[in-house]
């Protein structure tokens, strides 16, 4: 048992932690709105080999585990830099398991990106895929058949609440990876792997609200005291830390759990769930949460200058919000949880717990 | 991250669970909601008798807080009756911190026997979240002290053998310089209580210290220190020892419940899609309040003392069990009303135990209010508000 961080992840957040930090200033994510892509960002971010990390050594990449890239999700979510790193980490992973990953996607100068939610068989496109705007590689489920589309994304993506480079993305011309059952595997370990780093992402963003709540409560004064003093905001300001400590150990726990790669147990009567699936999808979800909540807990304890586009929190508060919805409604996402820990609907036997 | 168990702890955790099994019967469990003491000597006994309680104690035995914690959370989501063996262990964790040579002779031992509880006095009828204002004197008189004063929430205090006791000493310093801890048997002469009946039918006491004259030795922690005692207690109270797994059973008992129950619209409870989301969440609210109980035991076992991360799991679990209550209280109504060995009740009368039982836990052991204080005070640096 270890429920710190490797000497080795130590060092992956103080190079990770640092580029963002001096590379990515919130002046960068405001210059990429509204497409929420930095391709110079990017770039630098490929020279450090980010692109490559989690991509297996014998393809040609760093060999980190999903734990190691929750590390970085977490650190570019805490600066919402506007680059594609979980997006293509999971797309190319996924490649690299069916033998179809190429150089391109290896080095990050192409993007590929993972259709999150699947399209029906004869479906003309996968609808709003994340980073659909700026990859060249889209890999998702087509009816029973999982699907590699090639080609540019339209670089431009409709005006959205999370400043996402999400764009619709043709079905079209695509190779089928992989069908039926083994597809559908396939793509389930891809889709909890986004998952996964999406909540790390998710848990960043909601370290940040909580820094910049407490930089502002200190600052700011009214009735000849700071803000923070006042125990109405303590209060509230307390769930923060909480919250995030919690949706970092699921994440974690969720990502120790594919590393393992053995199959799991789902015994909730007794809270013993290690299968890698559901507690991606219980760490998504409650990092959803976490982000939404200590965004929303950080802007209004700015009162009306959190409301003002010149404040950074507003920033935060939207890719909160987006980078959760992008997946579809996380009330469907719970029904899908509980299927997985009761059965499903209906069924009198399939009772697990 | 490694959230594996090594195959020694899961040995532990199996051998605990099979324990539970054979000694928590529904007659155990059923017997602390008719008598309100919710202690089982059976249980206490036999943890005992296989050296557990010696091996779970902080500072003693194996002293391993992750096992501590895997003890009282297998506990814990069987329904046992925790409140005594846990008070027990506590103490005995702060004797062996910080009890003196006479204390670890007496004291000690006989709560590793299973057979003794403890009870706590701290709070006051007026003081409980600012406890560091105990009002209840001790003054030296020769070689002995002389108690007067009154504590409230004194849980076990009608069954218990040993009272530890927060008092005044001194007047001329700040609140917290100036309390001096005592341990005391029960019988000693000044000592009577009175019962308080709760909503969760969990009895308490008032107790009453009328000139208790006693010895130097019956002194734990240095005289005007008693506040470093509390704060040791206190680390272990909140978190690593209890309280934070209560939504496992009630998520067991709901589920049961309702994947058998057909309602009035003749259609199980688990078939409602408002009830499955609710259920997702209750899941994931558990495995939550697990991890960061989990964590502050984790940190223990590094040697630091887990008060904040204690806070901070109190907190959440609490009022996740809050609302996991409320929401299958609604989910199960209108049987969810009906209470234990009525016909036809929730979960045998489990959830509107629940109901009932979930107020107190944002309250004892620290208020979510005083806990959330810590967090921004110690956490987040905040500026001091009381």
């Amino acid at each position: 048992m270890l429920l710190d961080l490797t000497e080795d992840q130590r060092a992956i957040e103080d190079v990770f932690g640092g580029f963002f930090r001096r590379e990515c200033p919130t002046t960068v994510v405001r210059a990429a709105e509204p497409l929420g892509f930095a391709a110079a960002l990017w770039a630098r971010l490929a020279d450090l080999g980010a692109p490559a990390m989690g991509l297996p050594e014998a393809a040609g990449g760093g060999g980190a585990s999903l734990a190691d890239l929750a590390v970085v999700a977490d650190a570019a979510g805490r600066a919402i830099a506007p680059v594609p790193f979980v997006d293509h980490a999971v797309a190319g992973r996924l490649l690299a398991r069916l033998d179809a990953l190429d150089d391109a996607v290896l080095d990050g100068t192409t993007v590929a990106t993972l259709a999150v939610r699947p399209a029906v068989a004869g479906a003309p496109a996968w609808s709003l895929v994340p980073s659909g705007a700026v990859a060249s590689v889209v890999v998702g489920l087509v009816g029973a058949d999982l699907v590699c589309v090639r080609g540019d994304g339209p670089g431009t993506a409709p005006r959205n609440h999370g400043s996402m480079p999400i764009a619709d993305r043709s079905t079209a011309g695509g190779t089928v990876l992989a069908t039926g059952a083994g597809a559908a595997a396939a793509f389930a370990v891809a889709l909890a792997e986004w998952r996964t780093l999406t909540a790390a992402a998710l848990t960043g963003i909601a370290r940040s609200a909580q820094d910049i709540a407490i930089r502002y409560v200190n600052e700011r004064h009214q009735f000849d005291r700071p803000i923070g003093a006042f125990q109405a905001l303590q209060q509230q300001l307390a769930d923060l830390p909480i919250m995030i400590d919690g949706a970092f150990l699921l994440a974690s726990k969720a990502a120790w759990a594919g590393d393992r790669g053995t199959p799991g147990t789902i015994d909730v009567g007794h809270c013993d769930v290690t299968d890698f699936e559901t507690l991606a999808a219980m760490a998504f979800i409650f990092a959803g949460e976490a982000a939404a909540h200590a965004t929303d807990r950080s802007l209004h304890a700015h009162g009306g200058y959190g409301y003002a586009e010149e404040y950074d929190i507003q920033l935060f508060f939207r890719r909160a919000r987006g980078w959760t919805l992008v997946a579809g409604d996380p009330s469907k996402e719970c029904l899908a949880l509980s299927d997985r820990l009761y059965g499903p609907a209906g069924a009198v036997e399939g009772s697990r717990s | 991250m490694d959230f594996a168990l090594s195959p020694e702890m899961e040995t532990y955790r199996d051998d605990i669970r099979a324990l539970v099994a054979e000694v928590v019967t529904p007659e155990v469990t059923d017997r602390q909601h008719t008598t309100g003491t919710f202690n089982s000597y059976e249980l206490n006994r036999a943890l005992a008798e296989r050296g557990y309680l010696e091996r779970a104690v902080p500072g003693l035995g194996k002293g391993d807080p992750v096992e501590l914690w895997l003890l009282f959370h297998e506990l814990e989501k069987a329904a046992a009756p925790v409140d005594g063996i846990s008070m027990a262990l506590m103490i005995a964790g702060v004797v062996a911190h910080a009890g003196n040579d006479h204390q670890k002779a007496t004291v000690l031992p006989d709560l590793l026997t299973g057979e003794s509880l403890v009870s706590l006095g701290y709070s006051e009828p007026d003081s409980g979240s600012d406890v560091a204002a105990a009002a209840t004197r001790a003054v030296r008189d020769g070689d002995e002290w002389v108690i007067n004063g009154t504590k409230m929430w004194t849980t076990m205090a009608h069954e218990a053998k040993w009272i530890l006791l927060l008092t005044r000493t001194n007047l001329d310093v700040p609140k917290h310089k100036g309390l001096t801890m005592f341990i005391l048997p029960m019988d000693t002469p000044g000592i009577t209580f009175d019962a308080v009946h709760t909503m969760g039918t969990e009895r308490t006491n008032a107790t009453f210290y009328d000139d208790v004259r006693v010895g130097d030795e019956w002194r734990i922690g240095e005289v005007d220190g008693g506040w470093k005692v509390m704060g040791v207690a206190l680390a272990f109270e909140r978190g690593v020892m209890g309280g934070t797994a209560v939504g496992i059973p009630l998520l067991r008992h709901f589920h049961e419940w309702a994947a058998h129950e057909v309602g009035d619209d003749g259609r199980r409870a688990i078939d409602d899609p408002v009830v499955r989301e609710r259920m997702a969440r209750v899941a994931i609210d558990n495995e939550v309040a697990t991890l960061l109980t989990l964590k502050a035991a984790y940190l223990a076992g590094t040697g630091a003392l887990p008060g904040l991360e204690g806070s901070m799991c109190k907190i959440f679990a609490t009022e996740a069990y809050q609302k996991a209550a409320r929401w299958f209280a609604h989910a199960a109504a209108p049987a969810s009303l009906l209470q234990f060995h009525e016909p036809g009740a929730a979960a045998d009368g489990w959830i509107e135990y629940d109901l009932r039982h979930s107020p107190v836990t944002t309250i004892y052991g620290g208020t979510s209010e005083i806990n959330r204080n810590n967090v921004a005070e110690r956490h987040l640096g905040l500026p001091k508000a009381r």
